[in-house]
């Protein structure tokens, strides 16, 4: 009796928890996430609050220099469109390919490694070859084959992005099943009777929530910079919609005459992209069990 | 070690299969054809385009004939340079881009290296830390952003360096920077790791205990093992470039095979772009091999199974 009121005291802890503290350690970490956070509340709201629309051209004000009084807070681009609320629209585009991308990646590299690591044998063992003939492609290549061949759509590109970047997610959550479907709770599930299909979705796939959340900090970046280089190249995102890329690309052209289109696009690509760096590095130094080096 | 070899060298076949068939069978997937144009073709002329590609043939039969090819260093004509095989054109362009994607490996790993020593030499001091920041807008700062800066500072600004084409090493000097930024940025993270991890080891402590200087340690008993994971991100590494390079070139105008690759692409140019995949594709398998080899070959503690 005395035992069970004691256990009951003590709280779990959870993972958003665990996640909180960490990053409230590291400071690099805790104002990386602070900036991002202002960033992305930003890019939904200062649209709305500008006076201009993406795609408007301001004919009194081609091409002009950043300004306070005209409201054109980052200048105007050749056409005369307000570039503040054009970076606001392709961020808005870059975080949700991020975002989106990221989840696709996800979906797919913890069904193939849990189920991978969960059957082991044989079946363990082909998945994985796949996945190493896999990792070998030049796979940025093959995004922009599919962005020629199918047309530039943004859904496209979500799944694209997203489907060749399970690989890294299927191998660490694969390890991870391995060493987890050893543990007595899972021999627990099974001995009471729990199916296979329930083991890996309810005892499993939530142990390897801390790990997964490292990998996705890191994958976050890496799909909002596929993005960008493919609009870069005029490949992503089509006008008059924009994303950072294309922006940059169109700063790139204009630089010598208006480089404040380079610039400001250019600055919160790489602060975001900073950022989710930072944050990736900060959790994987607090959670990730194999990283020895610090 | 021939075993080993031999091994790994089949292992890269399927590979290698893999990726050409995945090219090949996008393009095919891919909706219109080629000679699709607004006016139809009389059906004869059609049917002998079809017959001069070989696209009459099952796509089978197809693939067997670019696979047949292939071995005999044949990509195809190029469907909108008339005049031209993708060969011909690979050959124009690999040199110049192997010139460039050859200096930047050179100078990401030099200075990589030497960058990523001397932070876990001073592990958390000033000069750790700077470098290590240093290093992390190297990686988050993509090579279509700091390309067009450099040239802004250096070519617009300053008037030091020409912003791009082809000439004498002036010109290379921007372009090489701009694509080994985030390699030496990765490559003097990886160091640092490693030769902190390194230094930390028993055999090094026995080797201070026997009164070596510290120039001798470093250089003759922790480079090497502390060099092993940089050695096994040069696959990656190539791959990044390869990639970076294609930007870079369109941005500094250098008439490499990168070039070619987005013209090609934005130009429906299939062949090329098949080519272009199927040649940096097949570079990067066999980067890769000679890299595992190499690693096999310095690290006593692989098992050649």
């Amino acid at each position: 009796m005395n035992a069970a009121t004691k256990t009951s005291t003590i709280r779990g802890r959870a993972l958003s928890t665990d996640v909180w503290e960490t990053l409230k350690k590291n400071r690099a970490a805790f104002v990386a996430t602070l900036l991002l956070a202002v960033m992305s509340v930003m890019v939904v709201v200062a649209p709305i609050l500008s006076p201009y629309a993406f795609d408007a051209t301001d004919f009194d004000r081609i091409s002009v220099g950043p300004s306070l009084s005209t409201l054109h807070l980052f200048g105007t681009d050749a056409l005369g469109r307000d570039l503040f609320v054009r970076t606001m629209y392709g961020g808005r585009i870059s975080l949700m390919v991020g975002l989106v991308a990221t989840a696709v990646s996800l979906v797919i590299g913890i069904a193939w490694g849990a189920t991978a690591g969960f059957i082991g044998g044989r079946s363990d063992h082909v998945m994985m070859r796949i996945v190493d003939v896999l990792y070998a492609m030049p796979f940025m290549f093959f995004v922009i084959l599919l962005m020629v061949f199918f047309g530039r759509s943004i859904v496209l590109i979500f799944v694209a992005i997203g489907a060749i970047n399970w690989l890294d997610m299927a191998r660490i959550v694969r390890g991870q099943t391995l060493s987890l479907k050893e543990k007595e709770f899972v021999e627990a599930a099974r001995a009471g009777g729990v199916s296979n299909v329930k083991i890996v979705l309810h005892h499993i796939v939530p142990n390897l929530l801390g790990v997964v959340a490292v990998y996705v900090t890191l994958t976050i970046p890496q799909v909002i910079l596929v993005e960008s280089f493919l609009s870069f190249l005029g490949l992503g995102v089509q006008e008059p919609m924009t994303s950072w890329g294309a922006l940059v690309n169109e700063g790139a052209q204009e630089m010598e005459t208006a480089p404040w289109m380079l610039i400001f696009p250019g600055a919160f690509l790489a602060t975001t992209l900073f950022c989710l760096n930072f944050i990736g590095d900060g959790l994987r130094d607090a959670l990730d069990p194999r990283d020895r080096s610090n | 070690m021939l075993r080993f070899a031999l091994k790994r060298v089949l292992g890269a076949i399927p590979t290698l299969l893999v990726l050409i068939a995945l090219a090949f069978f996008l393009i095919k997937a891919a909706p219109g054809g080629p000679f699709d144009t607004d006016r139809r073709l009389p059906p004869e002329i059609e049917a002998n385009l079809q017959a001069a590609y070989n696209l009459d043939e099952p796509l089978y039969r197809q693939f067997g004939l670019y696979l047949g090819g292939l071995l005999k260093g044949d990509f195809g004509p190029s469907f909108q340079y008339r005049d031209y095989t993708v060969t011909e054109l690979i050959a124009a362009g690999f040199p110049v881009s192997l010139r460039l994607g050859g200096l930047a490996m050179l100078l990401a790993f030099v200075v990589g290296v030497a960058v990523g020593t001397v932070a876990a030499l001073k592990q958390n001091a000033f000069t750790d830390h700077a470098a290590m920041a240093a290093a992390m807008i190297g990686i988050s700062v993509p090579n279509f952003v700091m390309a067009p800066l450099l040239v802004l500072v250096f070519a617009v600004t300053l008037k030091w360096l020409p912003a791009g084409g082809l000439g004498d090493w002036r010109n290379f000097v921007l372009p090489v920077v701009a694509l080994a930024l985030p390699q030496i940025a990765y490559i003097a993270r990886l160091t640092r790791g490693s030769m902190i991890e390194v230094l930390r080891a028993d055999f090094i402590r026995t080797a201070r205990a026997q009164g070596l200087p510290q120039r001798a340690v470093i250089i003759r008993h922790a480079l090497k093992p502390a060099l092993l994971p940089v050695i096994s991100y040069l696959g990656p590494a190539t791959a990044a470039i390869i990639t970076g390079s294609v930007v870079i070139e369109q941005i500094f105008g250098v008439p490499g095979l990168g070039r070619f690759f987005v013209q090609g692409a934005l130009n429906r140019d299939y062949t090329l772009v098949m080519g272009v995949v199927v040649f940096y594709g097949v570079l990067i398998v066999v980067f890769n091999l000679i890299v595992d080899l190499v690693y096999g070959w310095l690290d006593p503690r692989v098992q050649y199974q």
